[in-house]
């Protein structure tokens, strides 16, 4: 997922390199895919409701096919974001289908997003659904000017946008009745997908669908005041709940084409090695085994796919190639010896964020000294990586046709394009949902796309013609790379006995996230990857100099859930507790203290979850304590208050109350959602195992069993309540993961003297 | 070529005997609702029902099904205790991704055949062997719980 730092850096901001390929990318499609939009749209309505006609998504083919109407001249002036024919869809049956322009992969936007539009367009929610977008340039995100699921920013970005197309399609709705009843459509009113007029005159949606679609877009629509709300804020079940429920559901690893191949590839042991020479005899003899091809893979290495008619035979096939690597010309990272070079990084002043006079830490009262170590994470989302990708036609004609999970179908589109040798504008992309994802199908290098294209590649070469689904298995995950990175901090801090903090001297080692991909322009200032140091010193008032080092390994990198947070959090957080406690005083006091005026939404976030747990008047059982954190990350600030206990050395986290301050609240039940998960995937981080590892170069571990993720046993009982808002949303994909784990660490402290400075959590 | 009754019908499978069941159903027979997630019976995302019990497919070959009933997420509901297990899922809204949960419905049910009311304890430990890596656990148990309670 994106950082914090690029929620408040949008569009104008992106990079020069970046806006290029975009909007490259954009202009090649901007004919070809606004029709190509209007075409799939007419056949959808063609073939899925039996009629023609009636449909909004008519209106931009008439708006485009006759410009010099009146209506497209009123339309032309509307960016494709803010066209409800890309996102609304009518059926006479009063079905309004609504089209997100994001990826759902569990975060709930798939029922939030229509929610937001059908409270403007006064929809009756039992008849709404939802379906996502493509590479289309209406599905970019509004204020990155890019297709984009990250940052927890879909409801946030996307806010305004979905409520101006609701309101949109409601007044030429309206319009299309006052015309039918020849009377001012001021005069009449809409109530759950009807238009009511004079005397109780009804006219349904799906009724009107067909004459608004022939009306003119307005530009500028009067939104309601929240008070008015009716489904906005009402705790709403997910529109796909019951397809989840039954196998109904399909990802993008159920696609199935006609002759439809599968291939697994074989990877390189350590990152970027190649084929030095292969058998693969036993491999081609494998019942079912089509072919056998040597693909070139990311970071210039090489691996060798197996090509098969189903997904057992190609991983029995891949079982079998004897494969000699050549791994001579590459890094080979031990991570004993990693974290040797880090610390003696850390001893050395990197490149500056903050730079404070920390001149009063040699003659403070009071000193921490402390290193904190984080390790590589996987992401593991439970649908393992897969791409199918269907090859046709022949050079200026060739087109490709994609089938995948993505949280950025453009930048995988403009890969695509490269890596097969087809023009932007004929490779079509089908976003499906995906099976969890928590920043590993956010890729800057889209790497299993790209993998996914050359396989496609170089079995057409060799003569298959069918689709090919290139799917990894849970040990090609695990090994795979693109991990949240490793890092290593150094805290130098003097305070006096009263916790006031006179100086702060930091130091953070790790590898950049952004280095070397399109949003390195500007999400790198001045040598400081800005992902990495998100979450430190805010919202504390402190004379802090704090600076970084970013080594090159060969190691692939990327964000994982709440990216920087997921380790500034625990680090600050912790600190802030220790300060608190050898002061004598309490942890919940002393921050409220040091928030004071200035983080209105961490005092109510924090008094929340401190009034709802009992803290501080409720008796715990014997052998129990309190643990407090509060963390802001992308404009949602989350506090917890956890309750736990250290049983045979271990420690064990019995409850989390959480305070939630995300402004307004869309759907009380998808926030609670995201929060239990967050949390849960916060404490992730703290349980034994929970470490990617590397030996000689290769990574020590391979599926679930090495690399434990939680159980249903791992769960602890989770409150969560909300602080009501009427302002703006903000996001809630990940701000529940960061505070879980330092909360979880305080309570440890409490009970033991001592606060775990290393994850996963080892008590001596 | 071996035979599979799947979901109350023999059904003839093109694939070796030594195929997991999980591939022969996703593969062979294009029946997707089961998941594949680990190939390791570490994960619980391919679990189906051998003769009601929970099993993992993905390690179960089909010649140690032949002969057995096998049934899986998209018959489920047509069982009484399934139809319960899927609709107190749709009341708890426990989905999120929900890549693993015709797996979790799938142990859910198997627990509940085997014992109608099922402690808290009863509930962990028989759900420990599916992993649901968006945390929807908390719901998991409300859910195993009031599918008892409908069922009782």
């Amino acid at each position: 997922m994106y950082s914090n730092s690029m929620t408040s850096d949008i569009a104008e901001q992106l990079p020069k390199g970046l806006q290029a390929p975009m909007h490259k990318a954009q202009d090649a499609t901007k004919n070809g895919a606004t029709a190509a939009l209007q075409r799939r749209s007419f056949l959808k309505v063609a073939t899925a409701s039996g009629f023609a006609l009636g449909a909004f998504p008519l209106l931009a083919q008439a708006q485009t096919a006759a410009p010099a109407t009146a209506s497209a001249a009123a339309a032309s002036s509307l960016k494709p974001t803010q066209q409800p024919s890309a996102f609304v869809r009518i059926d006479p049956d009063g079905t309004v289908t609504v089209t997100i322009n994001r990826l759902d992969f569990g975060q709930g936007v798939q029922t939030g997003l229509p929610m937001i539009l059908a409270e403007e367009l006064d929809a009756d929610w039992r008849l709404v659904k939802s379906q996502h977008g493509n590479a289309d340039p209406a599905y970019v995100d509004p204020a990155f000017g890019m297709h984009l699921t990250g940052g927890s920013g879909s409801i946030k970005n996307s806010y305004t946008q979905y409520r101006e197309l609701g309101a949109r399609t409601r007044a030429m709705l309206v319009s299309a009745a006052a015309a039918q009843w020849g009377v001012d459509a001021g005069s009449l009113r809409t109530r759950q997908g009807v238009v009511i007029g004079p005397g109780g005159k009804r006219l349904g949606y799906g009724e009107l669908a067909e004459a608004a679609m022939k009306l003119p877009v307005p530009e500028t629509v009067t939104l309601k005041d929240p008070k008015q709300f009716r489904i906005i804020g009402k705790p709403t079940g997910r529109l796909d709940a019951r397809a989840k429920s039954s196998g109904g559901q399909n990802y993008g690893i159920d696609v199935r084409l006609p002759g439809m191949l599968t291939a697994v590839v074989a990877h390189p042991p350590v990152f970027a090695g190649k084929v030095k020479s292969l058998d693969d005899a036993a491999a081609r003899a494998i019942p079912g085994v089509k072919a056998v091809l040597r693909v070139p893979l990311d970071r210039g290495g090489e691996g060798v796919a197996v090509v098969a008619d189903g997904y057992w035979a190609a991983k029995q096939g891949r079982d079998a190639l004897k494969v000699d690597w050549d791994t001579s010309g590459v890094e080979k990272v031990d991570s004993a010896q990693q974290l040797v070079s880090y610390r003696a990084l850390a001893q050395k002043t990197g490149a500056l964020k903050y730079n404070a006079d920390v001149s009063k830490l040699a003659a403070a009262p009071k000193k921490i000294s402390a290193e904190f170590v984080f390790p590589y994470l996987a992401h593991a989302p439970m649908e393992p990586l897969n791409c199918t990708v269907q090859l046709s036609g022949q050079g200026a004609d060739a087109r490709a046709e994609l089938w995948l999970g993505t949280q950025m179908p453009g930048l995988d589109t403009l890969a695509a394009s490269k890596v097969l040798g087809v023009a932007p504008q004929n490779v079509k992309m089908n976003v499906q949902m995906a099976g969890g994802g928590f920043g590993r199908r956010a890729i800057a290098s889209s790497d299993y796309v790209v993998e996914a294209c050359n396989v496609a590649k170089a079995a057409r070469a060799a003569g298959l013609m069918a689709a090919v689904r290139t799917l990894w298995s849970r040990e090609d995950d695990i090994r795979g790379g693109y991990y949240r990175p490793m890092h290593l901090h150094r805290a130098e801090i003097g305070f006096d006995a009263q916790g006031d903090i006179l100086a702060w001297d930091h130091v953070i080692v790790g590898q950049s996230i952004v280095g070397g991909t399109p949003f390195e322009g500007f999400m790198v200032k001045d040598g400081v990857d800005t992902t990495m140091v998100e979450g430190m010193k805010e919202p504390y008032d402190i004379p802090m100099r704090l600076s970084v080092h970013h080594p090159k390994l060969n190691v692939p990198v990327l964000w994982w859930r709440s990216v920087g947070s997921t380790h500034t959090a625990y680090v600050m957080e912790t600190l802030i507790d220790e300060i608190a406690r050898s002061t004598g005083q309490d942890p919940v006091a002393y921050r409220l203290k040091q928030f004071g005026s200035k983080h209105p939404r961490h005092t109510a976030a924090l008094q929340l979850a401190v009034n709802k747990s009992g803290y501080g008047k409720r008796t715990l059982a014997p052998g129990r304590a309190w643990g407090v954190a509060v963390h802001e990350s992308f404009n949602t600030v989350i506090a917890y208050v956890v309750e736990a206990s250290v049983k045979d050395n271990t420690p064990v986290l019995h409850g989390i109350t959480a305070g939630v301050h995300c402004n307004l609240a869309i759907n009380p039940t998808s926030i609670e959602a995201q929060i239990q998960g967050a949390a849960l995937m916060g404490l992730s981080m703290c349980l034994p195992g929970a470490a990617i590892t590397l030996k000689d170069g290769v990574v020590e571990q391979s599926n679930f069993g090495d690399f434990p993720v939680p159980r249903i046993t791992d769960m602890p009982a989770v409150a969560v309540f909300i602080v009501p808002s009427a302002d703006a949303p903000t996001g809630l994909g990940e701000p529940g993961l960061p505070p879980l784990a330092p909360a979880f660490a305080n309570a440890v402290a409490r009970l033991t003297g001592k606060t775990p400075r290393a994850l996963p959590f080892k008590l001596a | 070529m071996p035979t599979l009754n799947i979901n109350g019908k023999d059904i003839p499978v093109h694939a070796d005997e030594s195929t997991p069941i999980l591939w022969a159903l996703r593969d062979t027979l294009g029946m997707t609702g089961t998941k594949f997630g680990c190939g390791a019976a570490l994960c619980g995302a391919c679990t189906v029902h051998l003769n009601g019990a929970a099993i993992r497919s993905c390690v179960t070959p089909i010649s140690a099904a032949m002969g057995q009933k096998i049934t899986t997420i998209e018959a489920v509901a047509a069982d009484r205790v399934g139809k319960a297990v899927q609709e107190a899922w749709v009341k708890h809204d426990v989905a999120q991704c929900g890549y693993c949960q015709s797996g979790q419905v799938m142990s859910a049910t198997a627990l509940l055949k085997a014992k109608a009311k099922p402690t808290n304890a009863d509930i962990d430990t028989a759900m420990a062997g599916n992993i649901c890596r968006c945390g929807t656990y908390v719901r998991i148990r409300a859910a195993i719980k009031d599918a008892a309670l409908a069922l009782a």
